[in-house]
Parts: structure tokens; sequence; C-alpha cells
């Protein structure tokens, strides 16, 4: 004989029917996706399922790890040495400039202290390693294996050997999340090394180049120009170099031409990170005069007022 | 021998009377399918790795119905919508609105073989994902690549496999006499 479970299933004791608890459950979701979209209200939350994910996020990295372990225990020693000697060659490249940087940013101080110029960043860098690229399809983002923990705030901007990747936007305990140049969301204020010209550059989503919209026709930008930061928002130091403007049309009929760029940064491929926390000094907006705000207030009222 | 017959992928037949699911092996199975979903992979792993959490909530909402539903299925998108950052919610959503299709069309699903099934379940899936895209477009994010539109169908393919794996412990022992 086998046993064969003889309890009746509670056929008569099953709760609310699945479409009241679907609509109640969409409801929620709803109601979630609303608040998340419009204000930030939920990190908390955010934070404490991030926390109880985290040891699984970090176990399913193991078995890739090991790997990766194994592969560099058996890389050969002519790749070893081949990257020694290249190496070796970019450190003397970089010497000469490294030894007239320290000069430089004296001179530089001292010529500031002269103007009485405001010592704009005071920036400290931390190395950080890329966990894993961002799984949503909709946005482009990568997450990084150091967070509160080792005092990175969101806000601070992302770079590796060869420009700005990125910008710190969501910090767990153990990690951060930053958001590419690439994203849809993302804008960067960058100006024209070669020329000067103040843009501001916007990504376009995973597989589409940023561009740089808004630039009249007549702007002074050609193919090849690198783009470097502007600093203007007091979140990127100025002068790193963000992207190279790749394609570029000049229409006669519209208005604006249309810029679109490569990013310089390896910011689908780089592994290995800085994230820049510095501490903005930007003084604060200056006030509206209060009489252009009550002109304003007044047009608005006509503006409403006359059919 | 207690083998089920997997060279047929075959779906438990009327013949078989399945054990119902012990709730700790309905919680591993879908802790293992939150581990996949998690998996650190990137570029052509990425655009093939279906959803397996949907793959084992529409499982077990099939199979099991009073354990798995629409609330847990809740619960769990509201984990996947931490682990993988995107909207609060979004997944939620989907994994509740697909929990509720389970419902809706598993007594018809049962009574077909399991590549028919798996047809059945990349609409399924399909309507997930589209969900999804339908809340992220909504809130302003742009259009994804048409790769968008492969893991449902992977998904579908790995249908019968994951039936036959999870039905393995419920399957009723046969001595070799029976067969």
């Amino acid at each position: 004989m086998r046993y064969i479970p003889v309890e009746p299933p509670p056929f008569f004791r099953r709760g609310p029917s699945p479409l009241a608890r679907l609509v109640f459950f969409g409801l929620i979701s709803i109601a979630l996706l609303f608040v998340d979209t419009r204000y930030r209200y939920l990190e908390g939350i955010r934070m404490v399922a991030a926390t109880i994910l985290y040891p699984l996020q970090r176990a399913t990295q193991l078995p890739g790890e090991a790997l990766a372990g194994i592969g560099d225990y058996f890389t050969s020693l002519r790749a070893l040495s081949e990257d020694n000697a290249t190496l070796k060659r970019q450190s003397a490249e970089h010497a000469a400039a490294a030894q007239a940087f320290a000069s430089t940013q004296q001179e530089n101080a001292r010529l500031r202290a002269l103007l009485d110029a405001r010592t704009r960043y005071a920036s400290t860098a931390k190395a950080v390693e890329v966990l894993y690229t961002g799984r949503d399809p909709f946005a482009q983002k990568l997450f990084v294996d150091k967070g509160a923990d080792a005092d990175i705030r969101a806000g601070a901007a992302v770079i590796d050997a060869d420009g700005v990747v990125g910008q710190v936007t969501r910090v767990y305990p153990n990690m951060a999340e930053v958001t590419l140049v690439t994203d849809k969301d993302h804008a960067v204020p960058v100006t024209v090394e070669r020329s000067g010209v103040r843009s501001v550059l916007y990504g376009a989503g995973a597989g589409r180049a940023p561009e740089l919209r808004f630039m009249a026709p007549s702007a002074d930008i050609q193919e090849g120009d690198v783009l470097v930061t502007s600093g203007l928002d007091g979140t990127y130091p100025p002068g790193l170099a963000v992207a190279r403007v790749a394609t570029l049309e000049r229409e006669t009929g519209q208005i604006f031409a249309r810029i679109g760029c490569t990013p310089l940064a390896g910011v689908d491929r780089s592994l290995h990170l800085l994230v820049l926390s510095q501490a903005a000094v930007v003084p604060p907006r200056p006030e509206e005069p209060a009489l252009s705000d009550a002109t304003k207030k007044a047009g608005k009222g006509k503006r409403k007022g006359s059919p | 021998m207690a083998l089920p017959n997997i060279a047929h992928l075959s779906t438990a037949g009327p013949e078989e009377i399945l054990h119902p699911a012990r709730p700790w092996f309905i919680v591993v199975t879908v802790g293992i399918a939150l581990t996949g979903n998690l998996l650190p992979l990137s570029g052509v792993a990425l655009a093939l790795r279906p959803d397996f959490i949907a793959l084992v909530l529409l499982y077990w909402c099939i199979q099991e119905p009073r354990y798995v539903g629409v609330g847990v299925a809740w619960g769990v998108g509201l984990l996947m919508d931490v682990g993988d950052a995107t909207l609060f919610g979004q997944h939620a959503l989907a994994y509740a609105l697909l929990a509720y299709a389970a419902e809706y069309f598993r007594r018809r699903v049962l009574r077909f073989s399991l590549w028919q099934q798996a047809a059945q379940v990349a609409v399924l899936l399909g309507l997930c994902a589209g969900l999804v895209l339908l809340v992220r477009y909504v809130g302003g994010a742009p259009l994804p690549r048409w790769t968008y539109a492969v893991p449902p169908l992977v998904g579908a393919l790995l249908w019968p496999v994951l039936t036959v794996a999870l039905q393995w412990t419920q399957r009723p022992q046969r001595s070799s006499a029976e067969l």
C-alpha cells in the first residue's frame, strides 16, 4: 500500500478570488510605480531588500570569479611579460606629465590665490571594480563593489583610464549603482576641447550614440572633436574627456545640427573604475530679483485672462 | 527505477497521480530561479537569459495554485525589482498578472502535451514582458532593442525541461515490474 494523503484540499477556504487579488496587488504595484517614478520615498525599503539580496548576489558571482582566478593562474609567462612591458612604456610616457603636474598644480594654486578665485574642487578618488552590468534592458547601468561602506555618495563622478563613464546614482551598503553616460536620462555638461563651445551631452539609450542637442548648425564643431567636461554642474570636475564627435549633420532647413558622439571611456568594457568623490564648492544660485518675479506672475495672469 | 521518462519529455499522464509538492521544495526552486536571474551575465548570455522566476512561478501557479498565487508572485516580483534596480513594482505587477493568467488557464494548459504547453507559455511570458515594456515606456524609457523579444521564447523552449525536472520529486515511485 502506498500512502496517499487523504485530507481533501480546502476548497472552501481559498480566500478572495484570484481576480480580486490581482486587482488588489495590481493597484499597489501601480501606486508603487507612480511613487517611485515621481518621488524617491522608497529608497529605505530598497536598501533593506538590497541588503537581504546581497549575499545571494555575491554567491552568484563566486563561480565566475573562481573561473577567472584559475584562468589568471595559468596565464602564460609571455602574456605577463608583454603586459609588463606595455605598463612600463606607459609609465615612462606618463612620467613627464606626472612630474610636471605637481609644479603646475602649485603654480595654479598660487595664481588662483593671486586672483582670489576660490578652490573649486578638493577631489579624492577611490578605485572600484565592476560587479556586474545592469540587467534592466531599459537603462544603462552597472554596479560596483563599494558603496556606503567606502563613503561613496550619490552624485559622484565615475571615470576609467580613458574618460568619464558615468555617475553614481544610488548607494547601497556594500555596492553602488552607476548610471552610464549612454543612459537616456543622463546628461553631462561638456565643452568642445578645440573651440571651447559649451553644450550638454545627452545619452540616448542602449545601442544609440549619445548626442549634443540644441546646437546651432553654425556652431564651431567638427567631426573628431573631443568633448571634455566643463565642470559647470559641480558634479563632474572640469577637463575630463567624455566623448568624440562621430557624426555631424548640418541640414539646411533644420534648426539644430544632429551631432552623434562616441564615448571615449570603455563604458561597456572597463572593469576597473575610479569614483571621484569631490565636494564641489559651487556658490548658491543668486536669487531672482523680486521685481522680475512679480512681473512674470503678472504676465502669466494676463495670458490666462486674455482669450 | 524511479527515473521519469526523460526521453519523451512528457508530462505526468493520467495513470500517474503526482504527490503534492512540498512547500520547502517550492521555496528552494524559487530561490534557485532568483539566483538564476541575478547571475552576473553580460552580452549575448544576458540577451538570451530567460526570466527564470517567471517560468518557475508559472509552473507552480499551474501545478500548485494553493501555495503559489498572485500574492506570492507579487512579493517575488518586488525582490526582483530590487535585484535589478528597476522601477519599484514593475516586475511585481507583471508577475501578479502572470499568476492570474496561469490561474485562469491552468486547467486547459495541463491537457496539452508539453510542446503544445510551451507555445502557450510563450504567449504568457510574452504578455509578461509586454507589460513591463508598457510600464517602462509610459514611464519615459526608450524602446529596447529587438533582442528584448528573445528571452520569452527561450523561456518557452525551456518549459518542457523545467516541467520534467520539477515533477521529478512528485512522480510516484514505480517499480520496474510496473514498467
